[in-house]
């Protein structure tokens, strides 16, 4: 929430065309009628929590689950006697040897096998899977909630989405210069939001969160066999897993950034913003 | 494949905390899952209830070609004789043995409850029944999936001989190992429910549950009861105890 950086970028640059392009545009974001107090609707405030603590619950839930499985496929299926498009080193189960009781199912040369293990594997999925789908409810249905209220109160179209005139690789690349140097405006604890950040919430919110929900349910059986173009889309219930298990890595890289920012832009000011929302 | 053990310390964290909701949810009715004032069960059950409500009916899993089959791991029991497994049974171990070595000719399968015929099946008798074979993706709760050709009985044909009452809520299975797994109506009745007995054309093997095995292709791999030993048809919900998910730490209704 280190909000007000398009604001910031006016006052560092102390130039006028960019003032007068915001001003002359206030669909644009720069209007805060809605929050005369400079902090967030209170809808905002418990969905953004809401989600946050979903969000984190299901990211360490869903580390427990990966630890069983460390390995990742592309297309239907994938285990442990096929080949991983990436195998990652977590857990006692990363690269585990030990099998046995291997036949061929088949009497040609590249015959589909079966083994057993002769090593108990970590698994922790009773919890894990439990937690996982409990947390995925608060942040499903929170996220309805939230996108419903957001499109009756404007909220996205005026403070998420980036205006006709933001959307330019020119302005992106102007608030990405004033980021890395560092230079933040007086925090406001609300919208306006900056170009990158409206970009960087507009794919949380419409890309990366809903993109989580339906790889995740694109590999439930129940889920699939009512609706098979749920894996069908991502080419396999695997390649969905997949996807599922790089945009969790997205998620943890804007959780870092966001907090790195709200602590850099005004902890405080952003903190009372979002918990008192004044 | 999923480890049978009592999670004790879990669930004595989330007891206190859930067993007034609990306690909501599970007084409502017997023919529900309850949640034990266990607060990850709420969520399955809250998976359960909008499944059934909210899913369409009869559709079926993907079936796949020949060519697709894959490897597959066989995982949790590998052979109920062993008693180095985890979920071996000291009574049911040497029968099993026996079984075994007998080609399983001695085997029989035992139907009993909210049926109008109790009775036991021998493999020749499931295997008079109208075959299904069906090449499907197993989906384990792990993480990975595999697929292979299973030949066997619709569940749906053995409870029908069986005469099925219709205040029937839940079908249970009983394995030689230390295993109960319980299914509703819906998964029970499903066409692509079956008791299998043949595995990529062949007599279903040792690690993957012979002689007879469940497979539910609409859930996670470990509802596919290996090794069943004899069925319960109950008409109320029943956590099967020490041997059954709920007290091992597992969900019921394996989940979304």
């Amino acid at each position: 929430m280190a909000s007000g950086w398009l604001t910031g970028i006016v006052e560092v640059q102390a130039a006028g065309p960019v003032v007068a392009a915001a001003d002359a545009r206030p669909a644009s974001g720069r209007s805060t009628a809605d929050t005369p107090h400079g902090g967030h609707a209170r809808w905002i405030r418990v969905s953004h929590w809401v989600v946050a603590t979903s969000v984190i619950t299901l990211a360490v839930s869903g580390f427990v689950i990966l630890m069983a499985h460390p390995r990742l496929y592309w297309g239907a299926t994938g285990n442990d006697l096929t080949p991983a498009l990436v195998e990652l080193p977590i857990s006692r189960n990363y690269r585990h040897g030990g099998w046995d009781q291997s036949f061929a199912f088949f009497p040609q040369v590249h015959s589909p096998e079966s083994a057993s293990r002769t090593y108990e594997i970590f698994n922790d999925n009773g919890w894990g899977r439990s937690l996982h789908f409990l947390a995925g409810w608060f942040l499903a249905l929170t996220g309805m909630v939230y996108l419903v209220a957001g499109v009756f109160t404007g909220h996205l179209r005026r403070h998420l989405l980036p205006g006709a005139d933001e959307r330019t690789a020119r302005r992106a690349w102007e608030d990405f210069v004033s980021h890395v140097r560092l230079k933040f405006a007086p925090t406001t604890g609300g919208p306006p939001y900056g170009i990158l950040q409206k970009w960087t919430y507009a794919g949380v919110v419409f890309l990366a969160l809903p993109l989580m929900i339906v790889t995740g349910l694109a590999m439930s059986p129940a889920m699939t066999v009512a609706y098979p173009f749920l894996s069908g889309m991502f080419g396999g219930s695997q390649s969905a897993r997949t996807i599922h298990f790089f945009v969790f890595a997205a998620l943890i890289l804007f959780l870092v950034v966001h907090v790195l920012m709200v602590v850099l832009s005004g902890f405080r000011r952003q903190m009372r913003a979002m918990t008192l929302g004044n | 494949m999923k480890a049978k053990q009592i999670v004790t310390t879990r669930r004595a964290l989330v007891t206190g905390l859930a067993s007034a909701g609990g306690l909501l949810l599970g007084a409502c009715s017997k023919q529900l899952p309850p949640t034990y004032g266990n607060v990850l069960r709420m969520g399955d059950l809250l998976t359960y209830t909008a499944h059934r409500f909210l899913l369409p009916r009869g559709r079926l899993a993907k079936e796949y070609a020949h060519g697709d089959i894959t490897s597959i791991p066989a995982v949790g029991t590998t052979n109920p004789a062993d008693s180095h497994q985890g979920a071996f049974n000291a009574d049911n171990g040497p029968i099993y043995e026996r079984l075994r070595a007998g080609g399983f000719s001695d085997y029989r399968l035992s139907i009993t409850g909210r049926v109008s015929r109790p009775g036991t099946y021998s493999l020749a008798d499931l295997k008079r029944f109208p075959a299904r074979t069906q090449i499907t993706k197993h989906t384990c709760e792990e993480g990975w999936s595999a697929i292979a050709e299973w030949t066997g009985v619709p569940l749906r044909s053995v409870l029908e001989a069986a005469g099925i009452q219709p205040n029937a809520r839940f079908v249970n299975f009983f394995a030689f190992d230390d295993i109960a797994e319980g299914i509703d109506m819906f998964d029970a009745l499903h066409p692509q429910t079956i008791l299998a007995y043949g595995m990529n054309g062949r007599n279903l093997p040792l690690p993957h549950g012979a002689p007879l095995r469940l497979r539910v292709e609409t859930q996670v791999g470990y509802k596919s009861t290996k090794y069943v030993q004899r069925i319960v048809v109950k008409d109320e919900f029943d956590d099967l105890g020490k041997i059954g998910d709920l007290q091992n730490g597992w969900a019921w209704y394996a989940g979304i």
